[in-house]
């Protein structure tokens, strides 16, 4: 078997907070505390959890904006810790990102296809020709025509600006692109839009996403494996379709019977969960999620469960399996 | 009986650029709310739906007008009413959340200050009376130790408990009808269903009507009775909820339908060719035919009027959808 594309081994990122300059007691936010998942080439992983979980650090970690506490990062097999001046560049260059909002992340002052060429001028050693060849083929891609290239992100609306986003993201071959919400910010006509090209992107160019959302018939439907987050750790990882007809954390089991039924006499058994997400800095002892679930014993306050694999691909971490 | 609310043709504009420049962010939407009823309205943004409520409490921005209509409370006009009349009106028999509690708290006065409020003015209550019912109105959201964090101000407070603190406000001057405009949309999903939930049961312990405001087809099919599809400042389709699920008339409530992803369901998703138009530009005919797939000749040029279905409902459509579809 080929080795993932991206392989993340208990990965760590603390954030000490608090306490003055010279060494009196710090706090530490456990943003990611331990979490391994893998990403093959040409596949999805979709990441999902609620504000706070840990999901923005993940994808900072895999961006390489952040360096971890403590575990390992590869990509292509080769650790991302270790790598300097041209690998490191060349690790940049495959690894691309497309943020929520299309409106703040397109530069105000820059012509579209500036925007799409300067991930390529930054990497890429092509002549000027070339660069625009690249652009136009760039747009036509996510379905523009190439004349939009001397217009300005504001003569764009949000669907228009986010497929803007996407052609930068893929302006330089990327082979992942972590996909941080990129429909929240968008009307639903236009959602299924976006999720219909990044579809039909990937059955292309073969590139894999990191699909970070929490819309979870969103990500079912985009991701073929579903990570399931909660306050830093992962609870559950198994294919999309199977999580959706077979949650088994409660954490899991409880985002799923919270999501939104699709007509009005959808049956749906609701777990709605008591309170909200505790505080990343102080997280409960034993499994973090115990102060919430409604399934909770009294091993579960005192040992943390770890993330086992019960069915081939289906793995999760709780005490009652 | 007359409805609890009846909005009748409301048009009101936004008037720009020395009258030059005139948005139709509502052009003729008409609608009404039974009490204890909860009444839906969808539609994506920019097609006029939170214009529609703050014309309604009269919270417009001062570019906006309402030019035409009439807004019926009880059988009582509120157009013609001055801010000071609507004054005694906003929180004693209407009531607003909207959809961002940070903004519309106040972050220098005290939960208790801005929840006693309304049942100050309104309710004439004072002293031990007025802190039994702020106690009793925080324990109807489910605020922990209301005795304690009534205290408190609201950065000391999580976001979902922010919103039920809105909540509980709105609910202080005794109201008969609240609009809520978006108030999930900044929630985490689990936090989004206790929320919901929540105002369910207000709704049944209080009667009170609600005005639902939202672009989440899910939160219209777990909340509301009747549902109204906002495109482009009009009513295009009014229904019974599950008639808008099962039988929807109007192509755009259809591809609205069809541009939702179902959980556990990989199926294609089409989403709707084109833009939203510009509401100071719209198109001739209908304000859906570039982008309907059903379009004909007299759709381009003839703005269809709205007419009753069969049962109950209207649709603003010259073809619309005639075929039961089938479920889901």
């Amino acid at each position: 078997m080929a080795s993932p594309l991206l392989e993340v081994h208990d990965v760590q990122k603390h954030f000490p907070i608090g306490g003055s300059l010279f060494g009196a007691k710090r706090a530490l936010v456990k943003a990611v505390d331990g979490i391994s998942f893998t990403i093959d080439t040409g596949e999805t992983l979709g990441l999902v959890g609620e504000s706070g979980c840990g999901k923005t650090t993940t994808s900072k970690l895999v961006l390489a904006a952040e360096t971890p506490t403590a575990g390992r990062i590869e990509f292509e097999g080769r650790d991302v810790a270790q790598l300097k001046g041209p690998q490191r560049q060349d690790y940049r260059r495959k690894v691309q990102v497309v943020f929520q909002d299309p409106y703040s992340s397109l530069s105000p002052r820059m012509r579209v296809g500036d925007i799409i060429a300067e991930p390529v001028r930054a990497h890429e050693r092509l002549s000027s020709a070339d660069v625009r060849a690249r652009v136009t083929e760039l747009l036509e891609l996510v379905g523009f025509r190439p004349d939009v290239a001397r217009l300005f992100p504001h003569e764009f609306s949000g669907g228009q600006r986010q497929r803007l986003a996407i052609a930068r993201a893929l302006s330089t071959n990327a082979r992942l692109v972590v996909l941080d919400e990129p429909v929240s910010a968008l009307d639903v006509s236009i959602r299924a839009h976006i999720i219909a090209l990044l579809e039909s992107l990937q059955a292309r160019l073969a590139v894999s996403y990191l699909f970070i959302a929490h819309d979870l018939a969103a990500v079912a439907h985009l991701s073929q494996r579903t990570a399931v987050m909660y306050l830093g750790k992962l609870v559950e990882v198994a294919e999309s379709l199977e999580l959706c007809a077979r949650p088994l954390h409660p954490y899991t089991k409880a985002l799923y019977a919270a999501s939104l039924p699709s007509h009005p006499d959808e049956a749906r058994e609701e777990i709605v969960l008591a309170g909200e997400v505790p505080s990343a800095i102080d997280p409960p002892r034993g499994c973090h999620f115990h102060p919430r679930c409604p399934f909770a014993m009294p091993r579960c306050l005192e040992q943390e469960p770890a993330l086992v694999e019960l069915s081939p691909g289906h793995r999760v971490a709780c005490h009652l399996y | 009986m007359a409805p609890l609310l009846l909005v009748e043709d409301l048009r009101t504009y936004y008037v720009g650029f020395g009258g030059t420049r005139v948005v139709k962010a509502v052009d003729g939407v008409s609608f009404s709310v039974e009490a204890g009823e909860t009444f839906g309205l969808v539609g994506e943004s920019g097609c006029g739906k939170t214009t529609t409520c703050h014309a309604i409490v009269r919270l417009l921005a001062p570019s906006a007008r309402i030019v035409s209509g009439r807004i019926e409370l009880e059988g009582e006009d509120l157009v013609p009413k001055s801010q000071g009349e609507m004054r005694r009106i906003r929180g004693r028999r209407i009531a607003t959340i909207l959809q961002d509690p940070m903004a519309s708290l106040d972050p220098l006065f005290s939960i208790y200050d801005q929840v006693a409020e309304p049942a100050y003015y309104h309710q004439g209550l004072r002293g031990r009376s007025l802190r039994v019912r702020v106690k009793q109105l925080l324990d109807a959201v489910r605020i922990p130790s209301p005795e304690l964090r009534m205290k408190d101000y609201p950065h000391q407070m999580s976001g979902g408990m922010r919103q039920r603190i809105v909540g509980a406000i709105s609910q202080a001057g005794g109201p008969r009808i609240i609009i809520a405009d978006e108030p999930t949309t900044n929630l985490d999903v689990t936090i989004q269903l206790q929320y919901l939930n929540l105002l369910k049961d207000l709704q049944r312990a209080t009667g009170v009507a609600l005005i639902f405001v939202t672009h989440n087809l899910g939160i219209v099919a777990k909340m509301c009775d009747r549902v109204g599809v906002m495109y482009a400042g009009k009513i295009v389709e009014m229904q019974s909820v599950r008639g808008l699920f099962y039988r929807p008339r109007h192509p755009y409530t259809r591809a609205l339908l069809d541009s939702i992803p179902k959980l556990g369901v990989r199926e294609a998703l089409c989403g709707i060719p084109g833009q939203p138009p510009d509401l100071a530009d719209l198109p001739r005919g209908c304000s859906f035919h570039p982008r309907c797939p059903r379009a004909v000749d007299r759709c381009l040029d003839e703005e269809p009027k709205s007419h009753a279905l069969n049962g109950d409902g209207s649709v603003r459509c010259w073809l619309p959808i005639g075929e039961p579809a089938a479920n889901g």
